[in-house]
C-alpha cells in the first residue's frame, strides 16, 4: 500500500520528538561500518561475475573535430583483445545531475580533449589497457576552438539576473563601499573510488553494478542512452566510494560497459583510470566574480552587487550557480546580480560538492571582510547587522534562520577577538599568525522520494529504497528514523539501498537525500503506526512504541499476528517551496600561520557552527561537517584545475598534481551544531548538511591570511606564490 | 616448485602475466577486493597492504616481485566477527565516510604504529634518534600518504591515537 504526503504547509508538530525509542539524533556508529573497516563492503567494480571481460576507454587527443577512422585491426590481433566498441550510442560526457535523459552521444564528434571515443575490450585488464594505448585513430581537427572564458562573448543566464533599485547611486552615496573582483580556479570532485561499472546482459535485461548517486534518474538516463525500456534495466549501487557531484548522472563507463555487454553477450567491466576520472567526468567551472558593496556609516548595506562569469561546453545547460546564496544572505535594497556563461572547449562543467556556494560564498565573504576592515568594525558584527528580516529580493520569509546564533556561538567557542586590530599583529618565529571568519550558507533542497517499510512478523523492520549512501550516513539515519517511529532498536531495522528494484528514493545530491528519503521513510512509518494503533485500540497520536512494545505491553509480534505489514511512503515537496526561502546557515572561524619567507599557509585550528534543522545522527552529521571544512581548506589553499592554453586539456589530471588536502593539512576541527527544527524544510524538520561545511570556509582562511600577514589576496587558491607576491615586505 | 606468494597466510602461485601489479593480483585474481584502487600510480594510498611487516602501495609493485613474501591485507587484519583494534577504532570514531580509502588507512595506520614504536623519525619528530610519541602531528605527518576525499582525517587521527594509547605507543 502506498501512502502519499505532499508538504504544502509548515509542520510544527515535530512528531519525531514525541516518539519514545530515543534514537533519533543519537551518535550511533554506522550500521554498515563493520563491512567498511574489514574490507567486506563491495563497491561497483568488485562484484564477482563469472566470465567478465575488461574494457578500457580510449580518449580523444584533439580538442574539437571528427574521428575519421578507427583502425580496429591495429589492436584486434593483440593477445586477448575481443572487440573495439565505437557504437554511436556511447556517451561522450557524463549526464548532469537530475538530467533524466542521455547526455551527448555520437563519440565520433569530438568537443573536448580527453573525450571518450571508443572502448577496447579484452580478456584481462592488462591486455585491454595495452590495446587501448595502441589503437590507431585518425581525426579531422576543427582548429580554433575557444578555450578560455575571456575568449568568447558570454551568455547571460537570465533567470539569475536581478536589477533592483539603483546600485550605482547607492555606491556613489555610500559612507563605505568596496568594488572588488575575486577569481576561483576549477575544482574536481576526485572521489576516491574511480567511476566503475560491471554490465550484464541476458538477451533481454541489462543489469549494471555502478558507482552512482541518483539511481532514480540514472536508470532513465541509461535506458535512454542504450535504447531500452526502463523496465529492462536494473542498476545497483550499494556502496559508493564518494560522489561529491561526480556521480550524479550516468558516466561513460556505465554506458560503454552496457553497450559492450549487449554486443558481446558477456559481462563487461569498465573502470575509469584516475586520469580519465579527472579529464572526462565533471569539473567545477573557474569563476570571476565582481562584488559591489555599499554601506552606511553603521555598516548597514544599502547596495549589493554580485556579477559572475563561469564556463561550460556548448550544449550543456549547467552554469555554476555562483549567485545562489547571494540572492538572500545579506540585506541591501539596491541590488545588481548577474551570471554569465562562456561556451568553451574544456571538459564538461557540472556539479562538484555544493555547486554555486562552494565558490560564491568564499568570494562574497572575502569581499565582506574587505568591507569590515574599511569600516573598521568587527567582521562578525558586520554580518550580524546585515541579516535580512526576509529574502531581500523576493520578500519571502525564511523557513528558519540560525545565522546570528551560529555567528555568536561560534565566535564564543573559538575565542574570537572582536578587535579592533591591524594585520601582522602576531609573529612566532618565521610565522605570522592571525584569525579570520566567514558566514556559511547553502540553499536547502528536497526532492520526491519513495521508500517501503515492512514490519516483519518477527518484530524486525526492513527499509527498502533505491536511495544511495555515498558516505553520508543514509543506511544509519534511515534505520534511526524507522527505529524511532516504530519503537525498535536500529539494530532491528535492516536498510537495503542502491537497487532500482526498490521504490525510487531521491538519490544523493544537493544535500537533499536525508531530508527527502528520510521523509519517505517517515511517511511509511506513520502509516504503519496508524494500523498498529488501530489493532492496539489506541489513538495513533497516543501510541507509544519502544523496544518492540506499546505502552500497554502489547508486542509488535502480537499486533502483527504472524504476518508482515508493509507501507510505501511517497513524499513530495509541495507548494511550500514557493512560500519560503529555505537555507542552511553557519559560521566559520580559522586561525592560520603564514610563513614570512615561503608564503606557505598552515591552518592551526578551525571551527564551524551550523544550523541545518534537525540533526538525525550527531556522529555522521559531524563527519559531514568536518568533511566540508576539509574541502574548505583545499579550496582555500591548494585545489586548482590547470588547463593547457593550447588545447584546453586538463594538465593536472591525477592526485599527485591536483592537490586535495592530506592528513597533515587538516588540524583538529571543532563543530558546533546549533539545533533547530525547520517546520518548512521537511516533515522530519531536517535540512541539508553535506555541503554547508564548505560554503564559505575558504574565506575564513583567506581572511585569516590577511589578518596574519597583511596579504589581501583576491584569487583562490591562495598558494604560496600568490601569498609571497602579495605580502608586504617586512 | 612453483614460485609462491603468501597472502594472509595462504600460499598462492605467482601469476603468469608479469604486468599484473600486486594490487590487481589481490583484487582481481584472488578476489580480495578489500584492498582498493584509487589511482594506480602511488598517489593515494588506497591500495596500502603490509608486506613483511612494512606498509607499501600495492599498485606500485608487481606481483611477480614478491616471491616468498608475506602479504597482509585488510582481510588478514581482522574480520567482521573478529575485528582488529584499529578496525574497531575506525568504526567507533567514524574514521571514514564512504569507506573507500578505509582499508588502506587501516593497513597504513597499523604498520605506522610499528614504525613509531621502532623509533623511525618523521618530519614531525623532535629529534632523529629519540623515542617517538604518537602525537597528533606525528600521526598526521605519517598518514599523509593516505588520502581521504571524504575528509575524515580528524576522526582518523582520533581513531589512531586511541589505539596508540591502548598499546602504550
Ligand atoms: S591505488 Fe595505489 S596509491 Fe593509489
Ligand atoms: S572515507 Fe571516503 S575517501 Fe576516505
Amino acid at each position: 500500500m502506498s501512502v502519499h504526503f505532499k508538504q504544502d504547509e509548515p509542520d510544527t508538530s515535530n512528531r519525531l520528538d514525541d516518539m519514545k525509542q530515543g534514537v533519533i539524533g543519537a551518535p550511533l556508529p554506522r550500521v554498515e561500518g563493520m563491512a567498511k573497516v574489514t574490507g567486506t563492503a563491495p563497491y561497483a567494480a568488485e562484484y564477482p561475475v563469472e566470465n567478465c571481460a575488461e574494457g578500457v576507454l580510449v580518449t580523444s587527443t584533439i580538442t574539437r573535430g571528427e574521428v575519421t577512422r578507427i583502425d580496429k585491426d591495429s589492436v584486434l590481433s593483440m593477445p586477448g583483445v575481443i572487440a573495439v566498441i565505437d557504437d554511436e550510442r556511447l556517451i561522450t560526457r557524463p549526464a548532469q545531475g537530475t538530467a533524466n535523459e542521455a547526455p551527448q552521444q555520437k563519440p565520433k564528434s569530438v568537443s573536448y580533449w580527453g573525450q571518450p571515443i571508443a572502448l577496447v575490450v579484452a580478456e584481462t585488464f592488462e591486455q585491454a589497457r595495452d590495446a587501448a594505448k595502441h589503437l590507431k585513430v585518425e581525426y579531422r581537427e576543427d582548429e580554433g576552438a575557444p578555450l578560455s572564458p575571456d575568449a568568447v562573448e558570454p551568455e547571460e543566464q537570465e533567470g539569475e539576473t536581478v536589477h533592483q533599485g539603483d546600485l550605482a547611486h547607492a555606491m556613489a552615496q555610500a559612507a563605505h563601499s568596496v568594488d572588488v573582483t575575486f577569481t576561483t580556479k576549477g575544482h574536481s570532485s576526485a572521489a576516491m573510488e574511480p567511476h566503475a561499472a560491471i554490465a550484464q546482459w541476458d538477451g533481454e535485461c541489462l543489469t549494471v553494478h555502478a558507482s552512482l548517486q541518483m539511481l532514480n534518474y540514472n536508470i532513465t538516463e541509461l535506458a535512454d542512452a542504450v535504447g531500452l525500456a526502463e523496465s529492462k534495466v536494473r542498476l545497483i549501487s550499494r556502496f559508493v566510494g564518494g560522489g561529491f557531484g561526480s556521480k550524479l548522472g550516468i558516466s561513460e563507463d556505465v554506458v560503454s560497459a552496457s553497450l559492450a555487454a549487449m554486443q558481446l553477450g558477456r559481462p563487461v567491466r569498465v573502470v575509469l583510470s584516475r586520469q580519465q576520472v579527472l579529464q572526462c567526468i565533471m569539473r567545477r567551472s573557474e569563476t570571476t566574480q565582481r562584488f559591489r558593496l555599499a554601506a552606511d556609516e553603521n555598516g548597514r548595506l544599502t547596495g549589493f552587487g554580485h556579477e559572475a562569469l563561469v564556463s561550460n561546453l556548448p550544449g550543456e545547460s549547467f552554469a555554476e550557480p555562483v549567485l545562489q546564496s547571494s540572492h538572500f544572505l545579506y540585506a541591501g535594497q539596491n541590488r545588481e546580480l548577474m551570471l554569465k556563461l562562456a561556451r568553451i572547449h574544456r571538459m564538461t562543467a557540472g556539479s562538484v560538492r555544493a555547486p554555486g556556494e562552494a565558490v560564491g560564498m568564499p568570494a562574497l565573504e572575502g569581499a565582506m571582510d574587505v568591507l569590515a576592515r574599511k569600516i573598521g568594525i568587527d567582521p562578525v558584527e558586520l554580518r550580524l547587522r546585515n541579516i535580512p528580516e526576509d529574502n531581500p529580493e523576493e520578500g519571502l520569509p525564511f523557513s528558519s534562520h540560525k545565522l546570528a546564533e551560529c555567528l555568536r556561538q561560534g565566535a564564543e567557542a573559538f575565542g574570537w577577538d572582536p578587535g579592533p586590530r591591524k594585520p601582522r599583529h602576531t609573529r612566532e618565529g618565521e610565522w605570522w599568525v592571525g584569525t579570520g571568519m566567514a558566514s556559511a550558507a547553502r540553499v536547502h533542497n528536497v526532492g520526491e522520494a519513495r521508500a517501503r517499510v515492512t514490519l516483519k512478523a518477527d518484530g524486525t523492520a526492513l527499509v527498502e529504497t533505491d536511495m544511495t549512501d555515498i558516505g553520508t550516513g543514509t543506511y544509519t539515519i534511515l534505520a534511526q528514523i524507522a527505529g524511532e517511529m516504530l519503537g525498535l532498536d536500529p539494530d532491528k531495522v535492516l536498510v537495503e539501498l542502491g537497487d532500482t528494484r526498490h521504490p525510487r528514493g531521491s538519490g544523493s545530491g544537493g544535500s537533499w537525500g536525508a531530508a527527502s528519503t528520510g521523509s519517505a521513510v517517515y511517511v511509511a512509518c506513520t502509516a504503519l503506526r496508524e494500523e498498529l494503533a488501530r489493532r492496539a485500540g489506541i489513538a495513533e497520536d497516543e501510541l507509544d512504541l519502544s523496544n518492540g512494545r506499546t505502552q500497554t505491553g502489547q508486542t509488535l509480534t502480537d499486533l502483527l499476528g504472524g504476518k508482515d505489514m508493509a507501507r510505501e511512503g511517497h513524499y513530495e515537496p509541495g507548494d511550500i517551496a514557493a512560500d519560503f526561502t529555505a537555507s542552511g546557515f553557519g559560521a566559520f572561524f580559522a586561525q592560520v600561520r603564514v610563513n614570512r619567507f615561503t608564503g606557505e599557509t598552515r591552518v592551526d585550528r578551525m571551527l564551524g557552527a551550523f544550523g541545518f534543522g534537525r540533526v538525525l545522527n550527531h556522529k555522521t552529521a559531524r563527519s559531514q561537517c568536518i568533511g566540508g571544512i576539509t574541502w574548505s581548506i583545499g579550496a582555500a589553499l591548494t585545489e586548482a584545475l590547470e588547463f593547457d592554453p593550447r588545447d584546453g586539456h586538463l594538465v593536472n589530471c591525477d592526485l599527485a598534481e591536483y592537490h586535495v588536502p592530506v592528513n597533515r593539512d587538516v588540524p583538529d576541527l571543532e563543530v558546533l551544531m546549533v539545533e533547530e527544527r525547520d517546520p518548512a524544510a521537511s516533515p522530519i524538520q531536517a535540512k541539508g548538511i553535506g555541503e554547508l561545511g564548505m560554503c564559505g570556509g575558504a574565506a575564513a582562511i583567506g581572511n585569516a591570511i590577511f589578518d596574519a600577514s597583511g596579504a589581501r589576496i583576491f584569487d583562490y587558491p591562495m598558494t604560496p606564490d600568490r601569498v609571497l607576491a602579495t605580502m608586504p615586505v617586512d | 616448485m612453483a614460485e609462491t606468494i603468501s597472502i594472509n597466510g595462504t600460499a598462492h602461485p605467482i601469476p603468469d602475466d608479469p604486468r599484473i601489479t600486486l594490487l590487481d593480483f589481490l583484487r582481481h585474481d584472488l578476489r580480495l577486493t578489500g584492498t582498493k584502487k584509487g589511482c594506480d600510480h602511488g598517489q593515494c594510498g588506497a591500495c596500502t597492504v603490509i608486506v613483511n611487516g612494512m606498509r607499501i602501495n600495492s599498485c606500485l609493485t608487481l606481483a611477480a616481485m614478491h616471491e616468498g613474501d608475506e602479504v597482509t591485507t585488510i582481510e588478514g587484519l581482522g574480520t567482521p566477527d573478529a575485528p582488529s583494534p584499529m578496525q574497531r577504532a575506525f568504526l567507533e570514531n567514524d574514521g571514514y565516510q564512504c569507506g573507500y580509502c578505509t582499508p588502506g588507512q587501516i593497513c597504513s595506520a597499523t604498520a605506522m604504529l610499528g614504525e613509531i614504536a621502532n623509533g623511525w623519525p618523521s618530519d614531525a619528530s623532535e629529534t632523529l634518534d629519540g623515542p617517538i610519541e604518537a602525537t597528533g602531528d606525528e600521526i598526521r605527518e605519517r598518514m599523509s600518504g593516505n588520502l581521504c576525499r571524504c575528509g575524515a582525517y580528524a576522526n582518523i587521527v582520533a581513531a589512531i591515537r586511541g589505539v596508540a594509547a591502548e598499546e602504550g605507543a
